[in-house]
């Protein structure tokens, strides 16, 4: 099988073609650097993605406050941790790297606060 | 009116104007105000909840509201002076500007004046999309403030017109919010957006993308019901007989930014009609001396690493200028040749590095990049691909230049 991805490690988007069977893969191609590579082998046996919301303040200048998962989870889960993220709420103030909810669906990442928000 | 002086008044209290004004105290430029309209420094990043930046700054991928902070934190901890809730409402040739805050009406004029106030949206009037004026009609930065920071859901069932970053973003932001995004259709014949945003925010959530269509008419009376798509030509004319009416409550708009440089027009700013951001030199000096300008209000970048770092390299000429009472002259043109939309800067010494920026009007595939002066290659770079989507940027070094003689940049 052959395969054309679009890096998403960073900006310049490389475009990186696979040759593969099932999940032996025989060659990769078009990568720049080392992490396009590994990016296209964790694509192949277990696509990942971090996750950004928001969630309510109780007193705080602000009504939300932005969150973040401090590591990827497995793509197919994205909607359920939305779910589990949906029910949570915190107070002001907040500081970012603050973990709201440990080991989220019990994939091994936590959901961290990314910004403060003073309380008023 | 009583005028305040100071070294430098920076307009602007985003990520260029904070990057700036940290860079002239670092550089020992003391009396540094930052003028921001917000209550909160930190720019449009404090809405850009998704992760991905400060990867080229700072080597790990962070969210915006993270990577402002970081900003934020070093300008307190120096003992920046930034007036909130102030506005800027003019800037005058003598470098005087007036402003609007809590405590009324000021005046500050600055022997150096930043402007780093950032772009904003082009919008329905812009583009000139006929049909009635339905509520639930929005610029994707717009969604993005109600949904991240207001806790508003602007609408279930959204058209998305335009592909750039902040409406793929937005496409994703609302899928997960539990909307419904049936597409996203983009007037050229390319996506305008960066090929990551187009695979993470579309790809991932079986979203897709119609190239060569546009919204040709709008219908609803109190809420917008529906759109209607049509394929374009090569000209960008609706084809009779291609329309579609899609049903939604929602129509998001993405078609590209604009440098928000409004407050200068008074003052004789000599403006490029290509960027529609200031004519610069390689230190970022515009036509009125003393004044600089980097980041979104100069030309429209795709990554906020490289708005702080241009900011920074601006600070360090007015650091410079502020000490020296000058900079060296920049006579030579850099002139925008082939396949090229537009370059930064305009105007350079011809005896100092610079740091090139530019975009091709095209997509292009196994492209040359050259920099030629009295017929004679300064610099010659090689790439696999070039997108109008990527700003190319890439140093140029005193030791290729010539003192006299025009610069010509092409890509072929």
């Amino acid at each position: 099988m052959k395969r054309t991805f679009t890096c998403i490690i960073c900006p310049n988007g490389c475009e990186i073609t696979a040759e593969y069977e099932g999940t032996d893969v025989r060659s990769i191609e078009g990568a720049t650097c080392p992490k396009g590579k590994d990016y296209v082998r964790q694509e192949l046996t277990d696509p990942r993605r971090n996750i950004a919301t928001s969630i309510p303040v109780e007193g705080g200048e602000l009504p939300l406050v932005s969150v973040r998962l401090d590591r990827p989870i497995p793509k197919k889960d994205i909607f359920a941790v939305m779910d589990a993220i949906n029910k949570l709420h915190v107070k002001a103030p907040t500081t970012i790297g603050q973990v709201v909810l440990s080991d989220v669906c019990g994939l091994g990442a936590n959901v961290i606060i990314t910004k403060p928000v003073a309380a008023v | 009116m009583n005028v305040e002086r100071h070294q430098a008044v920076v307009i602007g209290g985003g990520p260029a104007g904070l990057a700036a004004a940290i860079q002239l105290k670092q550089k020992g430029i003391d009396d540094v105000v930052v003028l921001e309209r917000e209550h909160r420094t930190g720019g449009i990043l404090r809405q850009c909840i998704h992760d991905g930046f400060g990867l080229t700054r700072f080597g790990e991928t962070l969210s915006g509201p993270e990577y402002a902070q970081r900003f934020v934190e070093q300008a307190e901890e120096l003992g920046i002076t930034c007036l909130t809730d102030t506005t800027v409402l003019s800037l005058e040739a003598d470098r005087t500007v007036t402003a609007s805050g809590p405590a009324g009406l000021r005046k500050l004029r600055g022997d150096a004046v930043i402007l780093t106030m950032g772009c904003r949206e082009r919008t329905r009037g812009a583009l000139a999309i006929p049909g009635s004026r339905p509520a639930g009609i929005y610029t994707a930065g717009v969604a993005q403030e109600y949904i991240n920071l207001r806790n508003l859901m602007v609408g279930r069932e959204v058209v998305i017109l335009g592909s750039g970053d902040i409406g793929l973003i937005m496409a994703r932001r609302m899928t997960l919010e539990g909307a419904h995004v049936k597409g996203v259709y983009e007037v050229q014949p390319y996506p305008s957006g960066l090929p990551r945003n187009i695979e993470q925010c579309l790809n991932d959530y079986n979203i897709p993308l119609h190239l060569s269509h546009t919204v040709t008419d709008i219908h609803g009376r109190e809420r917008l019901e529906g759109v209607t798509i049509s394929q374009v030509d090569e000209q960008f004319r609706p084809i009779p007989g291609t329309e579609e009416r899609v049903d939604c409550d929602t129509l998001i708009l993405s078609v590209g930014l604009i440098p928000a440089g409004d407050i200068a027009n008074g003052s004789g700013l000599a403006v490029d009609g290509r960027t529609k951001g200031a004519f610069v030199d390689e230190h970022y000096q515009t036509s009125i001396p003393g004044v600089f300008s980097a980041g979104n209000v100069l030309h429209v970048h795709d990554l906020v690493d490289f708005v702080s770092l241009e900011a920074e390299a601006l600070a360090s000429a007015a650091a410079e200028y502020l000490k020296e009472g000058s900079l060296p002259a920049c006579p030579l043109e850099v002139k925008a040749g082939a396949n090229v939309g537009h370059v930064i800067p305009q105007h350079v010494s011809g005896t100092r590095s610079f740091t090139l920026s530019l975009r091709v009007r095209k997509p292009l595939k196994g492209v040359t990049l050259t920099v030629t002066q009295n017929g004679r290659e300064v610099l010659r770079r090689k790439f696999p691909k070039a997108l109008p989507a990527e700003m190319i940027q890439l140093n140029v070094p005193a030791e290729k230049l010539e003192t006299e003689g025009d610069l010509e940049v092409s890509v072929q």
